[in-house]
């Protein structure tokens, strides 16, 4: 009989407990980010797909040493560059990125002399169509120099591959002859997949 | 001008097809807009904010979610009792709404004030638990059966000591009238009967039971066996989609707040003030939402109860004390004569 009751008043006890609990988080603010309104800051090592960087001018450090190219143990990046008349080194004009097979390794930002690649701070990639997640980073590149360009950032360029003509004079000679036999017209490349990046 | 219209609205045909519309117009906003109420309380209950995308703080929410239900196809599947299976929630939703006729949300605003109003709810809240098992057993789905069979047990262990209950607020009250079991607690608010404790000491506990029946009795969190979504995919609703779901889900809304409505009048005093301003239905409208909220915190509060469990507190807890109660008042009532 004592043992009913106090289990009867315990449990009782309990519950009362139990609903002062919520009745108190419930006049207190919300905790949740309101995802499509609000985010939260990217932690500064997020490893999104990479991403070319860029120098002040918004240009490409990329030479096309194809350094990365042969770190990727998935084979998913394909790097095209041309010599421009004149130019000490190549420039780059198609940078391929197949992220349907991309593990994030990170071997090509490792691999990269330059720094010329980085980890992009990308992450919202949902899509219906695969062929979205083969991009051209250079393209995406060139979006961003055109997006910066409009809203004043940067300086405009007058055309995007073109060297500056003081860098003209010291190239050597044997490499325009070289860039030649080893590329073989980058405009011929796969049909250029659109990019996910471009809002 | 107003005196016609006032003589056209008092004369009974036309004054009861307002009541009934408005009722049903009542019930039909209440539906939506709890729903609407649960989730915004689920949200801050768990300190989220709930809807907000349809309309200003995810007011439209409930119009969204009817229209999406609207447009849905009703699907009957093969081997259904077809009869059944579309009765089965116009069964349920129609009780609520005939029950609420006779409710006093005024001291002179009801729709019927007739004698023996406790016992007609008493009588049409039964139908509810039928339209339950109806559901469930014509839709020929092994856990919309599992949960007819809990749904009935349920009720049954639950309707006894809410009976008992009631018993005694009726032999307080001395009549089955609605309303003049709301005037038989005229005065300071202590004379309600949720504080009445000449009339009987325990009067506290009976409103406890009172409303733990009444949670269980309208299949609500922590006695939601009907509809136990981790065991019993959603019970008796299971194979109902569209408005067939619809009308079990408005249904379920509109037995809460018959169920708080009926407290209301029955125990905290119905259309009375306690300090004096206001008109009387401002009071009952506040006193039963302030019960639907509860409704709601408990649900967002407790995990659902195990099948003994719950009927372990009907049959060795709260029968027992009600019976006790009842035994109690009528003592009082001999021995002081203080009714």
């Amino acid at each position: 009989m004592k043992n009913a009751f106090s289990e009867i008043f315990g449990g009782v006890k309990s519950l009362l407990t139990g609903m002062r609990i919520t009745i108190g988080q419930f006049f207190k603010p919300t905790v949740t980010v309101h995802y499509p309104h609000q985010t939260l800051p990217i932690p500064p090592r997020f490893r999104g797909h990479i991403e070319l960087v860029r120098d002040e001018a918004g240009k490409s450090l990329c030479y096309v040493c194809k350094l990365c190219e042969k770190a990727c143990p998935s084979d998913c990046i394909t790097v095209e560059g041309i010599k421009p008349e004149g130019a000490k080194r190549k420039t780059v004009t198609q940078y391929r990125l197949d992220f349907t097979k991309c593990s994030l390794c990170g071997s090509c930002v490792e691999a990269c002399r330059d720094g010329a690649i980085q980890y992009s701070r990308e992450y919202n990639l949902a899509s219906l169509n695969k062929d979205e997640f083969v991009m051209d980073l250079f393209k995406r590149l060139e979006a961003q120099r055109l997006e910066d360009e409009k809203a004043g950032r940067i300086p405009p360029m007058a055309e995007a591959p073109k060297p500056e003509p003081a860098q003209a004079e010291p190239a050597k000679p044997a490499e325009p002859a070289k860039a030649a036999a080893t590329q073989p017209a980058p405009a011929a490349a796969p049909t250029q997949p659109a990019n996910v990046e471009v809002k | 001008m107003t005196e016609t219209l006032t003589r056209f609205f008092t004369q009974e045909p036309i004054r009861l097809g307002a009541f009934l519309l408005g009722i049903m117009a009542f019930v039909g906003l209440n539906a939506a807009y709890l729903v609407w109420v649960e989730r915004k309380g689920a949200g801050r209950f768990q300190r989220r904010p709930g809807p907000t995308e349809a309309g200003p703080a995810g007011l439209l929410q409930p119009i969204a979610d009817a229209l999406k239900l609207l447009s849905k196809q009703l699907l009957v599947p093969a081997g259904v009792d077809r009869t059944l299976f579309r009765l089965a929630p116009v069964l349920m939703m129609s009780p609520a709404l005939i029950s609420l006729a006779v409710i006093p949300w005024g001291e002179s605003l009801a729709a019927r004030n007739i004698n023996l109003g406790l016992l007609m709810i008493f009588a049409f809240g039964s139908i509810n638990v039928m339209a339950i098992m109806l559901g469930g057993w014509a839709s020929r789905n092994k856990y919309a059966v599992i949960s007819a069979a809990r749904v009935v047990s349920q009720n049954i262990a639950y309707e006894i000591p809410m009976l008992l209950v009631v018993i005694t607020v009726i032999m307080v009250s001395g009549t089955m009238n609605l309303n003049e079991i709301v005037a038989k607690q005229a005065g300071a608010f202590w004379n309600w009967n949720l504080l009445n404790l000449k009339a009987n000491p325990l009067m506290p506990v009976t409103f406890l039971i009172f409303y733990i029946c009444m949670l269980a009795e309208t299949n609500r969190a922590p006695f939601d066996m009907a509809e136990a979504e981790s065991e019993l995919v959603a019970g008796a609703f299971t194979e109902y989609s569209s408005m067939g779901f619809g009308v079990f889900f408005m249904a379920e809304y509109a037995n809460i707040l018959l169920g708080c409505a009926l407290a209301t009048v029955l125990f905290l005093g119905g259309w009375l003030s306690p300090i004096g301003i206001l008109p009387g239905v401002v009071w009952f409208l506040l006193k039963m939402y302030f019960l639907v909220f509860s409704v709601v915190w408990i649900r967002w509060t407790f995990p659902r109860t195990q099948f003994y469990g719950l009927l372990n507190l009907s049959w060795k807890i709260l029968i027992p004390i009600s019976l006790f109660t009842l035994i109690l008042t009528s003592a009082m009532m001999k021995l002081f004569k203080v009714v």
